[in-house]
């Protein structure tokens, strides 16, 4: 795929549209209008989950399920202070410390807000070395409330941003794997019946895969999603960053095991035989903790052989986070690749 | 005629920060220049502009100062491609993680300010503690190589927050904390194409208040005015920010009070507020007001002066918050009483509170 064709200004609407996990409507009106013409069923569950089938052609095809939520980190306002000023709790794993100071939209509106903080001239010098909780934060919307109420959600005002060979935007995880997802639709391999999951509540618990898994029993299963790349330098220059879980620049990431899931060995060694054969580059995610939608679907049913795959991206869960369009690229080359060569007789293969 | 708003705006979008003035002073200095009758550029890099009197010459005059220059960062040095920062100003580090930056290298590189996870930080930072600005860095996106060559050390960075317009004729930016009074006095300006005035008016746009008041102090020397006013921004009342020191948003200005405040000026200001029907409260700062004003009041041979402070919320962070309203009234109440001075008021003002 020439790099041109990376669909850039879908992942722009994405990563623009706010979808707090529970709240997920306005991702699922993008994937919706993006797949119908691409797909043979389409349907949104109880959950809200998208759920779509493209079949392909020819006998004996591997039902596959390929997973991207739609939702991601952010806010619950949940009591009205004053005028415009509101008390918020955080959905999904934010860290209180990438609140302070950041404009935000509020609301199916996106009206705009801010989390502010006491000036630094009212701060006594041991306060900076305490952490503001998120009880002594607000939402800040300025003199007035119109279109805002206790109930919205709110999620970090930032504009998707292309920055040389990297993009910068917020909630890339999972945008990422759901414009990945949208591009995979609209060029199927013919060789397998995809599954498409767009799930929602991953952030909260892999709500929403749990679901999706039961009601599409998939013979296998990928996950796509975004992983964390803390590949900067140690303070002390003496020492060596040896847990970078993944770096920018090294190609899709690959799980072994997360903190949810072992990977199935066959799907992994299918995955790795592809990427050397077609000469992708790709990365081993360090093995740890964390987890994906993968962490609900493999444990569905009587069980679904399962994998995941990550595009590096520093700073997750933050108002700005940064991947390499490449480790994007070929994460899409690496998934279709390894469609293409999928087969039946895999799951025949010893574990 | 110059719209509040997006002139307001532009000025927030303008990087200028203490001793790196120059995009902002042009800025400002184009839309002054209709206003006035001619501009300067002090040594230090403050904007003059002149707007003579009306009286008979050699005429009394008054200088006001607002500050134009910026808060933000500093590149120290580059590791691994990523940069490492000091700040310029007074910074509360904990509004520093995950905020969009602008590094104005050998090119303006856009960037974004990154906490590092624990295990890449000395034992003795805690995890889940704020962390000191010296352990945190800035990220431009870009390959090590080039982020070396691109990024010399001592290479500002501004805030690059975009200005965004809130509820209630309010909006949020980056460096309200001054430029929403360079907006008053532009307003000021407008407002005096009208209105008559026998003083010579001195609009200044300060440099470097943010670190040495050395714009203020050298503007004050070289122009030697009668009467010098600091315009600037305070404490709005807000989430944190509640005591004695802070005032309602959108409910009128402030008059300061205090040692760095003539009494008669600031008397003449009340009446003047009062006659206009603007609000206004009084603000004591019983050391200093923490504003030009430090050093206007101390040029030369010592000069009456006043300090006239725009409420805004969350100063010192890149989503500092003010009224609009506020800042008309700011411009208003500074054309009335520019308007309103007599030749020989200086005659008639002694320090006696």
């Amino acid at each position: 795929m020439p790099k041109s064709k990376l669909p850039f200004s879908l992942l722009e609407r994405l990563t623009n549209a706010v979808a707090v996990s529970g709240d997920e409507g306005e991702v699922r009106k993008i994937v919706l209008e993006e797949i119908n013409p691409f797909v043979d069923e389409v349907k949104t569950d109880a959950l809200g989950n998208v759920l779509a089938v493209k079949r392909g052609r020819g006998k004996k095809r591997l039902r596959v399920m390929i997973a991207a939520h739609m939702d991601e980190v952010g806010f619950m306002l949940v009591d009205k202070a004053e005028k415009g000023i509101f008390r918020f709790e955080t959905v999904g794993g934010v860290d209180p410390r990438q609140l302070v100071g950041k404009p935000v939209w509020v609301g199916k509106k996106h009206v705009p807000g801010v989390i502010g903080a006491k000036p630094i001239h009212l701060t006594k010098p041991d306060e900076t070395e305490r952490k503001i909780p998120v009880e002594a934060l607000r939402i800040d919307v300025g003199l007035g409330n119109a279109n805002v109420n206790v109930g919205d959600r709110a999620a970090f005002a930032t504009k998707f941003r292309r920055i040389g060979p990297s993009i910068r935007a917020k909630a890339l995880d999972d945008r990422l794997g759901v414009a990945t997802l949208i591009h995979l639709l609209k060029n199927p391999p013919e060789n397998v019946d995809i599954l498409a999951a767009f799930t929602v509540q991953e952030e909260v618990g892999l709500r929403g895969a749990r679901v999706a898994a039961y009601a599409m029993n998939p013979d296998v299963a990928f996950v796509l999603d975004a992983t964390p790349a803390y590949d900067m330098p140690h303070y002390d220059e003496e020492k060596e960053n040896v847990r970078y879980n993944t770096r920018l620049d090294a190609g899709p990431a690959i799980y072994v095991a997360d903190g949810a899931t072992l990977s199935d060995p066959r799907l992994l060694r299918h995955l790795q035989e592809t990427a050397d054969a077609e000469k992708i580059p790709y990365q081993i995610r360090q093995p740890g903790g964390g987890g994906t939608d993968a962490g609900a679907i493999h444990r569905a049913r009587a069980g679904v052989p399962s994998v995941s795959i990550s595009v590096p991206t520093r700073y997750l869960h933050t108002a700005m986070s940064l991947c390499r369009a490449k480790d994007w690229e070929n994460t899409i080359h690496l998934l279709s690749a390894a469609l293409s060569r999928l087969s039946p007789r895999l799951l025949e293969n010893p574990r | 005629m110059t719209k509040l708003l997006p002139f307001l705006k532009d000025l927030l979008s303008a990087p200028g920060l203490s001793g790196y003035e120059t995009p902002v002073a042009r800025l400002i200095e184009d839309a002054w220049r209709d206003l006035t009758d001619e501009t300067t550029q002090s040594k230090v890099g403050s904007l003059h502009a002149l707007k003579r009197g009306e009286g008979d010459a050699p005429r009394p005059s008054l200088m006001i100062a607002t500050h134009m220059d910026a808060i933000g960062l500093m590149a120290t040095e580059v590791v691994e491609g990523f940069i490492r920062v000091t700040e310029i100003g007074g910074i509360d580090p904990r509004v520093l993680p995950g905020q969009a930056v602008t590094v104005h290298g050998t090119r303006d590189l856009p960037g974004v300010i990154v906490q590092p996870p624990a295990h890449l930080l000395p034992d003795d930072a805690e995890g889940g503690a704020p962390l000191p600005l010296e352990y945190l860095l800035v990220d431009v996106g870009l390959p090590p190589r080039r982020v070396a060559r691109l990024v010399p050390a001592g290479s500002p960075i501004s805030f690059a927050t975009e200005p965004v317009s809130l509820q209630g004729e309010t909006l949020t930016g980056h460096s309200l904390d001054n430029r929403a009074s360079v907006a008053a006095l532009t307003l000021c300006l407008q407002e005096l194409q009208k209105q008559r005035h026998a003083w010579d008016v001195w609009a200044v746009a300060t440099a470097q208040e943010e670190e040495t008041l050395g714009g203020a102090l050298t503007s004050a020397f070289a122009l030697t005015p009668d009467i010098a006013i600091a315009l600037d921004v305070t404490f709005a009342k807000g989430p944190g920010a509640s005591g004695w020191e802070t005032f309602p948003l959108g409910e009128g200005i402030t008059l300061g009070w205090g040692p760095n405040i003539h009494p008669a000026l600031h008397r003449r200001f009340k009446e003047i507020a009062d006659e206009l029907e603007i609000p206004y409260e009084v603000e004591p700062t019983p050391w200093h007001s923490g504003t030009d004003a430090m050093a206007l009041q101390i040029a030369a041979e010592g000069i009456p002066t006043m300090v006239i402070g725009i409420p805004i919320r969350y100063m010192h962070t890149p989503v500092e918050v003010a009224s609009l309203k506020d800042i008309r009234r700011a411009g208003r109440l500074l054309a009335a009483f520019i308007a309103r001075l007599e030749t020989d008021f200086l005659e008639n003002i002694v320090w006696d509170d």
